[in-house]
């Protein structure tokens, strides 16, 4: 318990000092939903319709993002040797390995999650539905990120593959997550899409480091 | 702790490729084995293999009376030039968490890194360290967690005549506590050792 | 892997029985299809849609089939992750081009029939998005299964994409359709209901079995490739070290 408790606070301080951290992902997001005023129109009654749903795919592509590298310097520089040779189970280690990425990443840019959606024009009193939708959804994001960066571990163009693998898998919770902040927007009972949302991320942290594990493994032979 | 290693006819394939077939190799307790064979011959891939990160294509690896999972997760160290150190990390933030990684407590990484005459370089960031100095704080990690098994890539070769001289004591020790060790090396270790060369 | 049928886990009786069996599945494939479009084309117009509903002869039976052909490339994947075994791992390399050009296939007459209609080539219907997302993760198949150099690497790590995919496909499915009832958009005609008259369902089923039998011959055709390329190459490694 004590090497897992140790190696949450590496992760999260390297997932912190990672490409720039958290500033970089939360820069990238604050970019993306700039854009969407410049290439819909200024009008705030267009941005105001699409505001939930525009901060929260921008979230989706941010997390993704900071994700690619996750198992990347690990498995280069042989840390992920290491971690393997000992008695954590890997999946365990792998798990512990997203939920820092989560920390450093993902709970950041849920705080930045409600910021864009206000300044896009969607209702302030969304903001506590939008922040706890980020923060469920980053779980999700992170965990299935994790199975695409442990899957491209020695591909070529590794990043963009990431994407690739990852971005159909994001479907359900981007569906959910949508359809709560939409519903909440409309006035309708949100409460169904946020618990399929959270059920979601659920599922993952609890599937998802067994295919990262394997797909490590699979890497390292 | 494991007290044997046995390499039974082992056979490994890397791209296609057979590297070697037919390698055996039996090491007990005190004992150290130095693996030698020209580039490309598998010697890496044999450390990596004994280490279960590597599947054989034939034979078998046993490490006596102690199961194979147990032996890979705790019983072994296994040391090459990746090592796994964060450049921007501290030299004391990353032997305080390989050595407690590796299961070590606090005590035991600073008597190592004393051993190792690491202490003033602790405060440094690992960028700051030159290949020799990152080498002996990797080997910290076998001093600060014990472990029967040392798995050595090309342990001497970032490390000037003093540190060799230092590190082969530190080798003795480990045997004569009933440690193994299995290096792949070019140049010969400065202990005592079988020999097993790997073809071209 | 005893319980597996021998003929298909031992290379030799699997080239053997394929060698007959590829081109059988061929010619039904053709018959039937040459059948059933026959029949297709002589249905009488329908009333709401006129000429156009002969697309969903073409159209209905590939998608169906592509996630077929999703199922027989996550049980290959199994088999191969779990066993090792070279041929499953053939199999299912050959299944995923075949499984993307099915569903290319149900998208693009499905936007060829929505744009008479529904009045445009796209709508997000549920069914045609969950086939879209099927779509791109056949993409995400090929494309991690070309990126790895290392083969055995390669194959590792897309079946474990392939079964990662298999686990998500019902939660797609599930959450478009959830998505789909909340955006009550277009109005979806429901091509394969339960209303659909006789003398549309025989030529459909037809084409059914047909595009199955397309399938299966296709497989084994690429499989047999796949099995020769690999051959060809363990000779070749063989002679390079002399």
């Amino acid at each position: 318990m004590n090497r897992l408790v140790a190696l949450l606070a590496r992760e999260t301080a390297l997932a912190w000092g990672r490409g720039g951290g958290p500033m970089v992902a939360v820069a990238f997001y604050a970019g993306v939903a700039t854009f969407l005023p410049l290439a819909i129109g200024p009008e705030p009654t267009r941005l105001a319709a699409i505001a939930p749903g525009a901060a929260w795919v921008a979230l989706a592509l941010a997390s993704l993002l900071s994700l690619e590298r996750l198992f990347e310097r690990d498995y280069e520089d042989g840390a992920l040797d290491q971690l393997v040779l000992s008695p954590a189970p890997l999946e365990l280690t792998c798990l512990i390995k997203c939920l820092g990425q989560w920390m450093a990443n993902g709970a950041p840019l849920a705080l930045a999650a409600p910021v864009a959606a206000i300044g896009l024009g969607a209702d302030p009193a969304s903001a506590p539905l939008t922040l706890a939708c980020a923060l469920l959804g980053g779980l999700a994001f992170a965990f299935l990120g994790g199975i695409g960066a442990a899957l491209s571990l020695g591909a070529r163009r590794g990043g963009l593959l990431t994407a690739v693998i990852v971005l159909p898998l994001f479907v359900p919770p981007i569906i959910f997550g949508g359809g709560a902040l939409d519903a909440f927007a409309a006035g309708l009972p949100w409460t169904g899409g946020f618990a399929l949302l959270g059920a979601y991320a659920l599922a993952t942290v609890a599937v998802g480091p067994i295919a990262m594990a394997a797909a490590c493994r699979n890497a390292l032979s | 702790m494991i007290r044997t290693l046995t390499i039974e006819d082992a056979a490994l394939r890397r791209g296609g490729r057979l590297l070697f077939e037919g390698v055996s190799l039996t090491l007990q307790a005190g004992q150290a084995c130095a693996l030698t064979g020209p580039n490309g011959s598998g010697k890496t891939s044999l450390l990596r293999a004994v280490a279960g990160l590597v599947r054989l294509e034939g034979g078998a690896i046993g490490f006596g009376d102690v199961d194979p999972h147990d032996a890979r997760g705790g019983g072994l160290h296994f040391v090459t030039h990746a090592d796994g150190l964060k450049p921007a990390r501290t030299a004391a933030e990353e032997l305080a968490f390989w050595s407690r990684w590796c299961g070590g407590s606090e005590a035991t990484a600073q008597a190592a890194a004393e051993a190792l005459e690491l202490v003033p370089l602790l405060r440094l960031e690992v960028r700051r360290l030159s290949a020799g100095q990152r080498r002996r704080l990797t080997m910290a990690r076998l001093l600060a967690a014990p472990r029967g098994l040392w798995l050595l890539d090309e342990p001497l070769s970032p490390l000037d005549a003093r540190w060799r001289e230092t590190f082969g004591s530190l080798m003795r020790r480990h045997l004569a506590e009933g440690g193994l060790i299995l290096a792949a090396v070019h140049d010969p270790l400065p202990i005592p050792t079988l020999s097993l060369e790997l073809p071209a | 892997m005893s319980w597996a049928p021998a003929f298909l886990s031992n290379p030799e009786r699997f080239m053997a029985f394929s060698r007959w069996a590829a081109p059988l599945f061929g010619l039904i494939a053709v018959g039937l299809g040459v059948w059933g479009l026959w029949l297709g084309f002589n249905v009488p117009d329908d009333y709401q849609q006129g000429q156009t509903v002969r697309i969903m002869f073409i159209h209905v039976p590939a998608a169906w089939i592509c996630m077929f052909i999703y199922v027989c490339l996550a049980v290959a994947s199994f088999l191969s992750l779990i066993f090792r075994h070279a041929l499953a791992d053939a199999a299912a390399q050959a299944a995923a081009p075949l499984g993307a050009a099915f569903t290319f296939l149900a998208l693009v007459t499905g936007a060829l029939w929505g744009r008479p209609m529904w009045g445009a080539y796209w709508v997000w219907d549920a069914r045609l998005t969950s086939v879209l997302v099927l779509f791109l993760i056949y993409l995400a198949y090929i494309a991690l299964r070309a990126s790895l150099d290392d083969e055995t690497k390669a194959s590792r790590a897309a079946a474990i994409l392939a079964l990662v995919g298999a686990i998500n496909l019902p939660i797609i499915k599930y959450s478009v359709e959830w998505w789909n009832t909340l955006h009550q958009g277009a109005s979806v005609f429901r091509a394969d209901g339960p209303t659909l008259a006789p003398v549309f369902l025989w030529p459909l089923l037809i084409m059914g079995v047909a595009y199955l039998a397309a399938f299966g011959s296709l497989w084994l055709v690429r499989i047999r490739g796949e099995v020769w390329k690999r051959r060809a190459e363990a000779a070749a490694m063989r002679t390079a070290r002399g």
